[in-house]
């Protein structure tokens, strides 16, 4: 892009200094909102947009959720209960869908219009209290986010009767421990509680009754940072970037087998999948493409065959999955597919929360199989066996991340199947020479997972 | 000393974030594990009356999270991501390199008590991959050779 609107980064360096993000139209949307006295003085507020008109101004936008779901944010803000409070706003920078890492950009280096969206959301529905909830991992970038929260408070831009009016804000860090699970918005709610990271049953919605049981709203990191350009330049400017059903831009996180990873934001609906390999340096040796997850662990891989598809929400639905958080991981044909799909159910297995048994134990026995074939022992009928397991839980678990687990076993079959029956054909000797290292450490690591078929020990 | 006696203003901050005492477990965690290494038995008593939680309630956040450490670890701890787009960089054979250089298996504890190394799922930086985390800092594209520069560097033998 010319100028970005969300890695603007990219463009203006040391941005995330707080003067130098003023100096670029930083913070003026939220002095457009909240009005009250300008920086050069005067004493009485003035100006100022109401509540709902920032809300109306993003609706108009067509702005969608940026974590994965893609659920329209203005739409979300407007299910809060207009008389209840208090209410609360809380930021889903848990960041941890394999391959993503667009959050880790935009707080590290962007952390002002981060903070300026998550303010305005928050004014948007009168919330007096935000909180951002960064992975435990993100100790680092927590620092910088830290950093720039008292340089805002210390320039008036946040706290008590900001520029004058009587509207006062407070944000917060809040720092995870290390649980996938806690990007699911009412895990996180319950882990900013101080309890275990576990999905909670809906309804209520977090609308109504979210954190502390007020009326929440919850957002990816991503999707408020688009807030403040929006409030700014207007819903038709925001527009006329992105597709009638898909407006914006989104940032396209590049990882796996290509050349200069990275990430790469994108108007949405206007390139292909093949083009953003190629912006992210084709692949390694320019080997062909295998295959592509569109939204890490969780997407059902597409092959080769959907190199053209267009990066819209929409697109890659109708491509046979989902576009997510947009992290694509590209597996180019050196990449040995069941040895990918065992990473991804292993990841599942070890992030699944073990509140609803279709997960905690399908997670369990899915790896289970996998270790069987790669470690040498398996038959064909194994496959048909994992099929079967992911079919006993799709559709039965109690949140999305045991539907995800079952997203890399079906999705790889049903494209890859003769690759399965090679694999096993090929490694059927009990020993398997390639992976046994891997095997062993994995098994070391989770001794205690007692996940021992056919492995020596 | 106790926590409370040693990051007193530490604590008030924390608990000044939240309407709930129960809110602040985590940060307090972590604040007990910066002081004593890893989340004793005793830490965790002294979260639990900071949070005014029952120890056991305080123990099950522990367990959950892995970040927090039930025992003691090295003094550095050393966590190298080995999820799938690390691994599509060479993360596994990074790993076996990590492992032969400190000559402990991933989930032990040199024996000088200086290292520990663990294997992490996906912490967001494969655009840097392979990539670990050292006492929670991130070190990127890491590789064989950086790495034993970084060990041999955090010994102080260099």
């Amino acid at each position: 892009m010319e100028k970005h609107v969300l890695l603007r980064d990219l463009d203006i360096p040391n941005i995330r200094e707080l003067d130098i993000y003023q100096a670029n139209d930083g913070y003026a949307a939220w002095r457009k909102a909240v009005g009250g006295m300008k920086p050069e003085g005067g004493m009485k507020p003035e100006g100022g947009m109401k509540p709902e008109e920032v809300m109306g101004v993003v609706k108009d936008a067509g702005l969608r959720g940026r974590g994965g779901a893609g659920f329209p944010a203005g739409l979300k803000w407007s299910f809060l209960p207009k008389d209840m409070f208090p209410k609360y706003v809380v930021v889903n920078g848990d960041e941890s869908e394999a391959g993503t890492f667009k959050d880790h950009q935009l707080v590290e280096n962007n952390p002002h219009q981060v903070i300026e969206g998550v303010a305005l959301c928050s004014y948007a529905v009168q919330a007096s209290t935000a909180y951002i909830y960064l992975r435990g991992e993100f100790y680092e970038p927590a620092k910088t986010l830290q950093k720039a929260l008292d340089d805002a408070y210390a320039a008036g831009l946040l706290g008590k009767n900001i520029f004058g009016t009587n509207y006062s804000l407070d944000i917060h860090v809040h720092l995870g421990a290390g649980a996938y699970i806690c990007g699911e918005e009412t895990a996180l709610l319950e882990s900013l509680e101080g309890k275990l990271g576990q999905p909670r049953l809906r309804p209520p919605f977090p609308a109504v009754q979210g954190l502390y049981a007020k009326p929440t709203v919850i957002n990816n990191v991503e999707t408020l940072a688009n807030v403040p350009p929006i409030v700014l330049n207007g819903a038709k400017w925001y527009r006329q970037f992105g597709t009638e059903k898909s407006p914006g831009t989104k940032i396209f996180c590049v990882s796996g087998r290509v050349n200069k990873p990275g990430n790469f934001e994108l108007p949405l609906g206007q390139y292909t999948i093949r083009q953003l390999i190629e912006m992210a340096g084709g692949t390694i040796d320019g080997r062909p493409v295998k295959g592509i997850l569109p939204a890490g662990s969780s997407a059902p891989i597409l092959p080769a065959s959907a190199l053209d598809t267009k990066l819209d929400y929409e697109s890659v639905q109708a491509a046979g999955s989902i576009l997510g958080s947009a992290s694509f991981v590209i597996l180019d044909d050196t990449v040995d597919i069941v040895w990918a799909a065992r990473k991804m159910v292993r990841f599942f297995k070890h992030e699944s929360c073990g509140k609803c048994t279709p997960c905690r134990e399908g997670t369990y026995w899915a790896l289970r199989v996998y270790d069987k074939i790669v470690s040498g022992h398996g038959t064909t009928r194994d496959i048909d066996m994992l099929v079967d397991v992911a079919n006993g839980m799709a559709n039965k678990c109690f949140c999305l991340l045991g539907e995800f687990a079952t997203s890399p076993v079906l999705s790889t079959i049903k494209h890859f199947r003769p690759e399965y029956e090679q694999f096993i054909r090929e490694h059927n000797d009990g020993k398997s020479g390639d992976y046994q290292d891997e095997l062993i450490r994995d098994h070391a690591i989770a001794v205690l997972s007692e996940v021992t078929l056919g492995m020596p020990h | 000393m106790t926590l409370k006696d040693k990051r007193s203003a530490d604590i008030e901050i924390i608990l000044s974030k939240y309407p709930t005492k129960r809110s602040a477990v985590m940060p307090l965690l972590y604040l007990a594990q910066e002081e004593y290494g890893y989340c004793s038995d005793e830490a965790i008593r002294e979260v639990a009356d900071l949070t005014a939680l029952d120890p056991t309630e305080v123990k099950s956040v522990v367990g959950f999270y892995t970040m927090f450490f039930e025992e003691k670890t090295g003094q550095y701890v050393i966590e190298v991501c080995d999820d799938l787009p690390c691994a599509l960089k060479g993360a596994d054979a990074f790993v076996h390199h990590c492992e032969r250089k400190l000559g402990v298996r991933a989930g032990q504890t040199t024996p000088d008590g200086k290292f520990t190394l663990r294997t992490v799922m996906c912490i967001a930086a494969c655009d840097r991959a392979p990539v670990a985390q050292v006492n929670r800092e991130y070190r990127y594209s890491l590789t064989p050779d950086g790495f034993d520069k970084m060990v041999d560097e955090l010994k102080g033998t260099v």
